[in-house]
């Protein structure tokens, strides 16, 4: 039998059945006597629901119900609920509004619930849908972040005054102040950071089931973390208790953080199963998607660097107004709080950090955790305001990061975190040499030639990944504890399953949870399978996201892994006739130390089932063992990305020549699963950077609400990826894995707006950086050119 | 989607009789633009004639004319030797129309009957002086696009071939909407003798139209350097949150050197 290695590239075992069409998503489960659900939603941002008749569309052919927020309130269902409390300045807890699962005479942005309409085919419900007549007293709308608190704004919960959810902040502010006083050169800059749609391939979906013969309920759904949902769900909405309610979470494609929140088209689809008695199915369109799927990002900061004369940091302080959108999303609020602010060092050592967040309400779709969720719009802040300081001081940009980098492990940060190793000049001196920055000057001449403007950037990026010890995240807010849990089952003939509390939704678990094994017991990585995403099945988990499936659910696999053996040593010590404390067990074999005699691992599982040769008294037949494994800290992947971009100076278009990645993931177990993320998070952080752009219109209509608006990286916008990687194994868990499924993401806009800034000669440039921007930018340049001859 | 009546046409002839006497009718080519919106519930014919048996499809060389059939899809133009050697602008433009799928099912006469703002085909119509051929007359190029979404087409008149006369030389160039992919600014040059037409989709407020400026100073010297100092007005330009009307107006421009500096190369 072949072992599959930590750290073999093999092909990811998974793709054979999603590749042919086999995969099994929510949508392709069909329930019998299933129904259709369709929800009304609000054409308006901001408006009171002041009558909803539904009498005409209750008698529409195939109707079988039709429930609004007065269904959801008389059967005392709970709202939506967000899981981490944050605290203002002045220690009062943050102002969150209700979030009902159907509209309760308020609806707050385009796309709000307003009413589910339940019928024998979709077609039906949509025809039912057109049928209601609603009164809706129409509001003014706020959409944007810097306009929320205006005095006079229109007021979207009562229960956040100026729509502040709170104000919070972090660092020391006197001793910030005091370095910024004392600065030589402060360098200043404006930030938008843009609001971002998800688009997992696979749009959210649920099928709401209800069994009445066992009062019990099942809700197969488009989930990333399928046991978070069940809890919330029973125990926050109050749907059913948790032993009453199964969360099936099937193959899942793509969720980028989009999936791991509780949205209320689901929990309407499992409340509604019982109350009409029939399975509940509906699948998000495209164009719901844009609407109601959590957006991410949308921070407007102001940030500042301190310097002194010898070039180092001594200070940063920012102000941050972050976007919640009309209600406060699953994990909202931590997102520009403890997963922003806390990265504010970067990879430099700085002595003072400072940092205000207001975080606000506003008449657009809610905002939550999206790939990197907090540490890109960190990284963002962090990595403009290096290269901008690097430009304005005469220095070059990576002699100001060499000069200010951490050297000395572990780090502890002003902003709580404690960093536990890394080795940053070695991958900015790698991704340099890979990059050839010393034939950039020639390259940019050559261009120039050619009427192109171009431009090197680099983003020296850091994430905290891992999520997280418990008591740590508790301490700061948050609702659970960020351990994983995982049970590994060897089956007699010696094959192996393993239930696992992460979820696979595109990272390719099923291969990398099996090397794994392949490597600990030395048998095929065919003979092992990966159970996951069913909460009747394993037992508990925390769920796939914050780059944890490797770092957390791994380790949890690996203690499992442990006990495995410890009691496989003591039934191979009775097969061998030898004493426990002689065997070894290696490459799939146990032998006992000085003799040839050994024992395959096969052999000795099925002896663990027929238990013929112990004493089942002493020693308990069966091979079966769980962990719960809760990390001791972060883990701190880091890396250096260089962007080479070229400008056409009489178009605008932005074309990215050169893509140089070196990062620092620790232990690699599959580089080429780890490669993969890398490509897609970089693709995605480009298409932050130049094409994705979400639009509303000032009266919350969403402009960009399809792909003939909403332009999503294509292969052609991006080049073909150099990737390199430098090893600082973790010293915090027990395989030295940090993660990989964010970096990109986090890297890529600073690195690509940081080249575009060096192409064009202006600090100021937006993003998404499009044509049109860049044209702006260039045709005003111009302009003033000319005025000055 | 509404419930609809499916029926389809064996003939021209067929198409015409069930167009006039079936209820709310709509003519059915490749799809791709009348499903979406069928689907999205902005419209809702009681009947859809399927064209795709009407013997519409086809490309020929007719004396100095390449005539493409109404029901050709976008695929089969861009890969035809018979275009691919006559006017490569042409197999170029279809080539770049969406992506595969919409290729394989798009069709020359949808595009030209739905005449979209931002379409390819119709600058290719217009600058080289295609005629429209219908069921029941021929349309020059000029009189067939009206504005916007609109055409010369009457209520029962149906699309059966596009007849593309040969210039000596053609290109086109087309900036795309970073997100759609349609055309932001798309300008077809074609030169035949001393006549030199310079059709733009895309940018004008009023959909495609002739840059008589261009094709004037292009008249006496086709050469990218004749268009230099010639300006495109913006206020008859289109504006939204891809292109503002200026930069338009200087795409017009810009493009347009591109595809003239391309048909001469
Ligand atoms: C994702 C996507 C991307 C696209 N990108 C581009 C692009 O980059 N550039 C571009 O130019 N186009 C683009 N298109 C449009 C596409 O190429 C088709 O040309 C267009 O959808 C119409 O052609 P169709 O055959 O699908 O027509 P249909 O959708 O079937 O019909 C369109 C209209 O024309 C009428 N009609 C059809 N045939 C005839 C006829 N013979 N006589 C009279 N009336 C008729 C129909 O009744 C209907 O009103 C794109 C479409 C999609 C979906």
């Amino acid at each position: 039998m072949t072992v599959t290695a930590i750290g073999a590239a093999v092909r990811r075992k998974e793709d054979h059945r999603f590749i042919t069409g086999k995969g099994q998503y929510t949508d392709d489960i069909n329930r019998p006597g299933q129904t259709h659900a369709y929800f009304l939603r609000s054409p308006h941002a901001h408006a009171n629901l002041k009558k909803i008749d539904l009498s005409k569309a209750k008698a529409m052919p195939g109707v079988v119900a039709i429930y609004t927020g007065d269904d959801v309130a008389a059967d005392k269902i709970g709202g939506l609920i967000c899981g981490w409390m944050i605290h203002s300045k002045d220690g009062t807890p943050m102002r969150a509004g209700p979030h009902p699962i159907l509209a309760q005479g308020k609806v707050r942005y385009v796309g709000d619930h307003v009413a589910v309409v339940i019928a024998e085919t979709l077609s039906q419900a949509k025809d039912a849908a057109e049928a209601i007549v609603v009164d809706y007293d129409v509001l003014p709308a706020v959409v944007e972040a810097g306009k929320a608190q205006a005095k006079g704004a229109p007021q979207v919960h009562t229960e956040a005054p100026a729509n502040t959810v709170y104000d919070w902040h972090i660092g020391d502010k006197a001793a910030t102040e005091a370095a910024f006083k004392a600065a030589k050169h402060v360098t200043k800059l404006d930030i938008v950071n843009n609001r971002l749609v998800p688009n997992a391939m696979e749009p959210r979906a649920a099928i709401g089931e209800y069994d009445a013969g066992n009062d019990a309920l099942t809700l197969h759904t488009t989930s990333q973390n399928p046991h978070v949902a069940r809890l919330v769900l029973s125990a926050f909405i109050g749907i059913a208790p948790e032993h009453k309610l199964r969360v099936i979470a099937p193959d899942v494609g793509g969720g980028f953080g989009s999936k791991i929140f509780i949205y209320a088209e689901e929990t309407v689809c499992v409340w509604a199963a019982r109350k009409c008695g029939r399975p509940v199915k509906w699948t998000a369109d495209r164009t719901e998607e844009f609407l109601c799927v959590a957006h991410g990002r949308d921070h407007v900061t102001r940030a500042e660097l301190a310097i002194d004369a010898d070039g180092k940091i001594t200070g940063l302080r920012a102000k941050t107004i972050a976007n919640m959108g009309a209600y406060l999303s699953t994990f909202a609020s931590s997102v520009p709080t403890y997963l922003y602010a806390t990265l504010l060092s970067g990879q430099y050592a700085i002595p003072n950090i400072y940092c205000e967040v207001d975080a606000v309400y506003t008449n657009t779709a809610p905002v939550d955790a999206y790939r990197g969720a907090g540490r890109p719009e960190a990284t963002f802040v962090v990595e403009r305001l290096v290269e901008t300081a690097a430009r304005e001081i005469g220095m070059d940009p990576a002699a100001f990061r060499r000069r200010n980098f951490i050297t000395k492990f572990p780090h502890q940060t002003p902003v709580i975190m404690t960093y536990d190793c890394g080795d940053y000049k070695a991958s900015l001196t790698k991704a340099m040499e890979m990059a050839d920055v010393k034939g950039f000057g020639k390259r940019r001449r050559e261009a120039a030639r050619r009427g192109k403007l171009r431009g090197l950037g680099y983003s020296t990026y850091i994430e905290a990944c891992g999520i997280a010890p418990s008591q740590a995240v508790g301490s700061l807010g948050a609702g659970v504890g960020l351990w994983e849990s995982a049970e590994v089952r060897v089956n007699p003939v010696g094959t192996v399953e393993i239930l696992t509390g992460s979820h696979s939704h595109g990272q390719g678990h099923e291969t990398t949870f099996a090397q794994l094994v392949s490597s600990r017991l030395g048998i095929s990585i065919d003979n092992v399978s990966i159970v996951h995403g069913d909460t009747d099945k394993v037992q508990f988990g925390m769920g796939t996201y914050g780059s944890r499936s490797g770092a957390v659910g791994m380790s949890a696999i690996s203690k499992a892994l442990d006990k495995i053996e410890a009691k496989a040593k003591k039934v191979a010590a009775h097969v061998l006739e030898a004493a426990e404390a002689d065997i070894d067990f290696k490459d799939g074999k146990f032998t006992v130390k000085g003799t040839d005699k050994a024992v395959d691992f096969g052999t000795v599982a099925l002896n663990a089932y027929i238990a013929h040769k112990f004493n089942p008294q002493e020693l308990e037949p069966g091979l079966k063992e769980g962990s719960f494994y809760d990390p001791t800290n972060f883990t701190f992947p880091a890396g250096c990305h260089i962007c080479e971009i070229e400008v056409d100076q009489e178009t605008g278009v932005a074309r990215i020549v050169k893509w140089t990645a070196v990062d620092d993931f620790g232990n690699v177990i599959n580089p080429m699963i780890v490669e993969g993320q890398v490509h897609g998070g970089i693709a995605q952080g480009v298409g932050q950077a130049l094409l994705e752009g979400t639009v509303y219109t000032a009266d919350g209509q969403l402009v960009t609400a399809s792909y003939m608006d909403y332009a999503m990286p294509r292969a052609h916008d991006l080049p073909s990826f150099e990737v390199g990687m430098t090893v600082t194994p973790c010293p915090s868990n027990p395989l030295g894995i940090k993660g990989c499924g964010e970096a990109g993401a986090i890297a890529a806009p600073a690195a690509v707006i940081n080249a575009l800034t060096d192409a064009l000669g202006t600090e100021d440039v937006p993003m998404p950086a499009t044509p049109l921007a860049l044209w702006s930018i260039i045709a005003k340049q111009s302009k003033a050119a000319i005025a000055a001859e | 989607m509404y419930p609809f009546k499916y029926q389809k046409a064996a003939t021209v002839r067929g198409a015409v009789s069930l167009l006039k006497k079936a209820e709310e009718p709509k003519l059915l080519a490749g799809g791709h633009t009348l499903l979406p919106t069928m689907k999205q519930r902005l419209a809702s014919p009681k009947t859809l004639i399927d064209l795709s048996a009407a013997g519409l499809s086809g490309i020929e060389q007719k004396g100095r004319s390449i005539v493409i059939g109404a029901m050709t899809t976008h695929a089969e133009v861009a890969n035809s030797p018979v275009v691919q050697q006559a006017i490569p602008a042409l197999a170029k433009l279809a080539g770049h129309i969406g992506d595969p799928q919409v290729r394989h099912r798009g069709t020359i006469g949808g595009s030209v009957a739905n005449n979209d703002p931002a379409a390819d085909y119709p600058a290719a119509l217009m600058a080289l002086g295609a005629v429209v051929h219908t069921s029941k007359r021929k349309i020059p190029a000029e009189e067939f696009f009206a504005g916007m979404f609109s055409t010369a087409l009457d209520e029962d008149e149906i699309i059966t071939k596009v007849a593309f006369p040969i210039p000596s030389k053609a290109a086109y160039v087309k900036f795309p909407n970073p997100a759609s992919r349609y055309a932001i600014v798309g300008v077809f040059v074609a030169k035949k003798g001393s006549n030199v037409r310079v059709a733009v989709t895309g940018a004008g407020s009023n959909g495609v139209f002739r840059h008589e400026a261009m094709e004037q100073a292009l008249a006496k010297r086709f050469n990218p350097k004749s268009l230099e100092g010639i300006a495109t007005p913006a206020a008859d330009m289109n504006g939204d949150i891809h292109a503002s009307a200026d930069y338009r107006a200087h795409l017009v421009g810009v493009i347009a050197r591109r595809a003239v500096a391309a048909a001469t190369a």
